[in-house]
């Protein structure tokens, strides 16, 4: 079973690491983008512009409510007819083209990420005590400044929990990739089934490289934790 | 083709996919319900040593991808084929409904188990102090104290974990099961059309409005004896992790 699992031409050490490489680069990669839009999202439900809060109220809850690989399905098959679409519209013969499987994952999945990040941004603001708001006010700070100085800092550990729990979701997301051809993990790990016939054997060995990944990461996130919260007295 | 010739040409698939989703989420939350409450009960008060395997699987299941259980599950056990065919089971293997239902009851099983011991521990002692007091049974005690109170609690969360469920289902498409969105990627594969997926979100969302409708009716009931209609109430407690 070893030689399975060995470097080389006679294993699959190598082409299964090659896929978790892909994984490990598709989940940091949309960490920001998907962080970006969890600002972005808690920011409109938390404007003052109403037609803004219905945005970001439609956003979070239509993609909380999609099942992640229907979100994924829509960015892969939508984009790539729009842009079969636009590449026709400006050179008529231009073969159709499909959109590069990495960059839906990235789009999906941060589109996912977002919108749950969103709710969690959104609860860590409203938690953030608001006389301190009023007290950067009454001594001039201008709103940029409040956020920058007094609620950024702080937001951080209220939204680090929530935020823990969407990285390992979306670390675990990235599977659905495999569906749309991306040579992930997922889809290292069926190749290599398909020549050796022992699916248990390599299915089993993908959950344990996953469930390595969730764990490592929940260690991690107890320990930011921990800083995060040093000097606040507990109560 | 425009959206809604799409959806008049192709109505009655995704009503049938509907049907799927549904009959897989409430089957696989069904099994799962029946299941978790015993298992809290363990991961609520026996021993460590007793603990180990139940938290063991519990980390397991939120640990990897519902993906690569359902995999595990259906190709995996082509495996043991022999072995499976000795034992009569190779049947149900063989049918990747089975095999979805399987995995998602038994990804189901470990959350909601993980949600109703937070329910089970958020029972105030001083209320099985008193059960005992006036002479119930240990048994008795949990039937009229501690599940009604611990179901109440985590009412919510198991709201939650069953939208979950609900979305995981898409992914029995993947071996060929025809839910919902089985259905649209063959649509889609015949026809090219792009709306058909927006349909098939509106489908979702539908089934997700109508439930959190239901779920919410069930819970004003299950807490009518604590306050009255139409007040706002304070939220239960969250779990940390429910949602992981």
């Amino acid at each position: 079973m070893f030689e399975l699992l060995s470097y080389g031409d006679a294993g699959w050490g190598d082409e299964i690491l090659r896929g978790l490489a892909i994984t490990v680069q598709l989940a940091i990669v949309t960490l920001p983008v998907g962080l970006c839009l969890g600002f972005l999202a808690a920011f409109a439900s938390l404007s003052r512009f109403g037609p803004l809060r219905a945005l970001g109220f439609g956003y979070t809850t239509v993609m909380r409510g999609l099942p992640e690989i229907l979100t994924l399905f829509v960015v892969y098959n939508g984009a790539g007819l729009l842009l079969s679409a636009v590449l026709r519209w400006w050179n008529p013969e231009a073969p159709p083209t499909d959109f590069s499987p990495f960059v839906a994952g990235v789009v999906a999945l941060g589109m996912v990420f977002g919108a749950f990040a969103g709710e969690v941004l959104r609860g860590a603001f409203n938690s953030l005590d608001k006389g301190q708001v009023e007290a950067g006010r009454a001594i001039g700070m201008t709103d940029g400044q409040i956020f920058r100085r007094i609620q950024l800092p702080q937001l951080w550990r209220f939204a680090l929990p929530g935020l823990g729990n969407l990285w390992i979701n979306m670390l675990k997301d990235t599977a659905l990739v495999s569906v749309i051809a991306l040579d992930d993990l997922m889809r290292m790990t069926k190749v290599a089934v398909g020549v050796t016939k022992q699916p248990f054997t390599f299915y089993l060995l993908a959950c344990l490289i996953y469930w390595t990944m969730c764990v490592l990461s929940e260690l991690v996130l107890a320990r930011m934790e921990r800083r995060a919260n040093r000097g606040i007295r507990r109560a | 083709m425009n959206p809604l010739e799409i959806l008049i040409e192709y109505w009655p698939r995704l009503l049938d996919g509907a049907l799927m989703t549904l009959k897989l989420t409430f089957l696989g939350a069904l099994i799962a319900g029946l299941v978790s409450p015993g298992f809290a009960l363990i991961r609520a008060h026996a021993t460590p040593l007793v603990q180990a395997p139940l938290r063991l699987y519990v980390s397991f299941m939120r640990g990897t991808p519902i993906l690569a259980q359902l995999f595990l599950i259906f190709y995996g056990s082509g495996q043991f084929r022999p072995e499976l065919e000795e034992l009569g089971l190779w049947t149900f293997f063989r049918d990747p409904f089975n095999c979805a239902l399987l995995a998602f009851a038994l990804n189901s099983t470990a959350y909601q188990t993980e949600i109703l011991r937070g329910g089970i521990m958020g029972v105030p002692q001083g209320e099985i102090e008193a059960a005992r007091a006036i002479g119930m049974s240990r048994l008795k005690t949990l039937r009229r104290v501690v599940f009604p109170h611990a179901y109440r609690i985590a009412w919510p969360a198991l709201g939650n974990e069953v939208i979950l469920l609900m979305k995981a289902s898409a992914l029995a498409s993947v071996v060929t099961v025809f839910d919902v969105m089985g259905r649209t990627r063959q649509v889609f594969s015949r026809t090219f059309d792009f709306s058909i997926y927006l349909w098939a979100a509106l489908i979702y969302l539908c089934i997700t409005a109508a439930f959190v409708l239901i779920w919410r009716r069930v819970e004003r009931r299950l807490s009518r004896h604590i306050e009255p209609h139409g007040t706002p109430r304070a939220a239960a407690p969250t779990l940390k992790g429910s949602q992981a």
